[in-house]
């Protein structure tokens, strides 16, 4: 990380966690809350209602082509083309206001970060593309992609902004309130939009597997913030949550799910590569992907069920007969399936759902069962 | 009957040379929703600060220490299918194993009720 561990950076919303009585850590370098209520509370509360995350310490951006932003579906191409040059989907193929999840390459295929690049919906912004990569991650990405596209595209920061999610099945009718235009986007669709003085950035996408919206907001929108959390159907929500909502919904965390030493076909993220791009070939460590998904990987991202109480958290040895097949890369326990729930890499012989594994937990057998992901149903508004 | 506690917090309830094992009420809400709690079997002996004990919240695993040194008596098999209970009443029902102590003069060292109020609030 390029920040010093020992200052931790505050979000626009610190004093707003505090005077919330949230416990705060120090993550990507920021200080942010672990938790508000309680893990557990907080979960269930996402699942059930709303609930409100503060991710600004994520990495948006904007990547804008020389010359700027101009009303020409052409410029849109030609931006597309410079950061296909290190993602393996098809950014050429985003339809105005649409996003799509992907992943920056290494030259071995091996995974450097997840991200979400969206298209701008409006005729003249054509040319620039709203991404976002993670907060850990974001100064290591950002020199990677300035380096790659060189002249022909600017990177600007927006991580002085304000970025939260909404998640929940009340998400829809809190964000509509105060953005009526907002509920005809689809699941992966952006918009901007006006509250006040505030030009926000509407996604309709998340991290829980609910139905939801990530709020890209100016610095100076706090008190829109403390209005959204008025409602009673809102509750802030801290990373541990966060944390408990993507394993259930079977997404990957970097730096634990996904690293250089795994390609998206070996994290089961194939999906993200779209046909026009592997007939192409022409992304990062194609000759390796291409191989991988004609031949099969060696591993595979699965998800895993323990069969008793005990949770196995990450490092945990995957074994079939006495012998390690995998590794736990997340796990903990779900408070929606109310079970220890988890995902790790096997040996692909091992990866069919069902398959009959034992984890060692400190030293001690468990049983063990490949599942399949998510654990809970995405909710998604297609 | 005597309540002793650690700077790890735990707290030892000692009745002749059998003493009773938990954690506190202090360490309960700092961990949150225990999830899983993993005991040691019947007759392991410790030593004292010793790894004796899991707690599992939603998002961390923690060590739990052997306050004193000796052989575990019984386990609280109540933790097995109601881990819960640890937070519900951490210095009562939730109680995690008696052990039947092989040197009691540990307990000098350990704090008594004042003192670890006082110790909790300089944290």
């Amino acid at each position: 990380m390029a920040e010093q561990d020992t200052h931790l950076l505050e979000t626009p919303l610190h004093a707003l966690h505090e005077q919330l009585g949230a416990k705060m850590v120090g993550f990507a370098g920021y200080s942010m809350p672990i938790q508000f209520e309680g893990v557990k509370a907080e979960h269930l509360w996402t699942r059930e209602h709303c609930g409100l995350f503060d991710v600004s310490h994520m990495g948006p951006c904007f990547l804008t082509i020389t010359g700027g932003p101009r009303d020409d579906a052409q410029a849109h191409i030609e931006v597309a083309k410079l950061i296909e040059q290190l993602v393996p989907s098809d950014i050429q193929g985003l339809k105005p206001g649409q996003a799509r999840l992907t992943v920056l390459l290494n030259e071995d295929g091996g995974i450097l970060d997840d991200l979400i690049i969206t298209r701008p919906r409006q005729p003249h912004q054509q040319g620039m593309l709203y991404i976002v990569v993670n907060g850990a991650m974001k100064h290591q990405d950002w020199e990677l992609i300035r380096k790659s596209v060189g002249p022909h595209a600017e990177l600007t920061r927006a991580d002085d902004h304000i970025l939260v999610a909404l998640q929940g099945p009340d998400a829809e009718a809190v964000v509509t309130g105060h953005f009526p235009q907002a509920a005809e986007l689809g699941f992966m669709e952006c918009i901007r939009l006006e509250k006040g003085d505030l030009s926000c950035l509407v996604s309709r996408c998340g991290y829980t597997g609910e139905d939801g919206f990530e709020l890209l907001i100016p610095s100076d929108g706090v008190a829109f913030v403390t209005e959204l959390l008025a409602d009673e159907r809102v509750k802030p929500i801290g990373l541990g949550a966060r944390d408990s909502l993507r394993l259930e919904a079977g997404l990957c965390l970097y730096g634990h799910d996904l690293d250089p030493e795994k390609t998206p076909v070996e994290a089961s993220l194939t999906w993200v590569i779209q046909k026009n791009r592997r007939e192409a070939a022409d992304f990062p460590g194609a000759t390796k992907i291409l191989d991988q998904i004609a031949n099969g990987p060696r591993i595979k991202r699965v998800g895993i069920q323990p069969l008793d109480r005990a949770p196995a958290r990450e490092g945990t040895p995957i074994m079939y007969d006495d012998v390690q097949v995998g590794e736990i890369t997340s796990g903990g326990f779900g408070p929606s399936v109310d079970a220890p729930v988890a995902m790790g890499y096997v040996e692909v012989g091992h990866a069919k759902i069902g398959t009959e594994l034992t984890l060692m937990v400190r030293g001690k057998p468990r049983a063990a069962k490949v599942a399949k992901l998510p654990f809970v149903p995405h909710n998604y508004k297609r | 009957m005597t309540v002793k506690y650690t700077e790890d917090h735990e707290w030892v309830k000692v009745d002749g040379d059998t003493a009773t094992v938990g954690i506190t009420k202090y360490a309960a809400e700092q961990l949150g929703d225990v999830v899983f709690v993993e005991l040691p079997e019947q007759g392991r002996s410790s030593n004292k600060g010793e790894e004796m004990a899991v707690v599992e919240s939603v998002k961390a695993a923690s060590d739990v220490y052997a306050p004193v040194s000796g052989i575990v008596r019984e386990a609280n098999e109540t933790l097995e299918g109601a881990p819960e209970t640890v937070n519900k009443d951490p210095e009562g029902e939730g109680w995690f194993v008696t052990l039947l102590m092989s040197d009691p003069s540990e307990l000098d060292g350990l704090m008594d009720e004042d003192a670890y109020k006082k110790f909790c609030e300089g944290l």
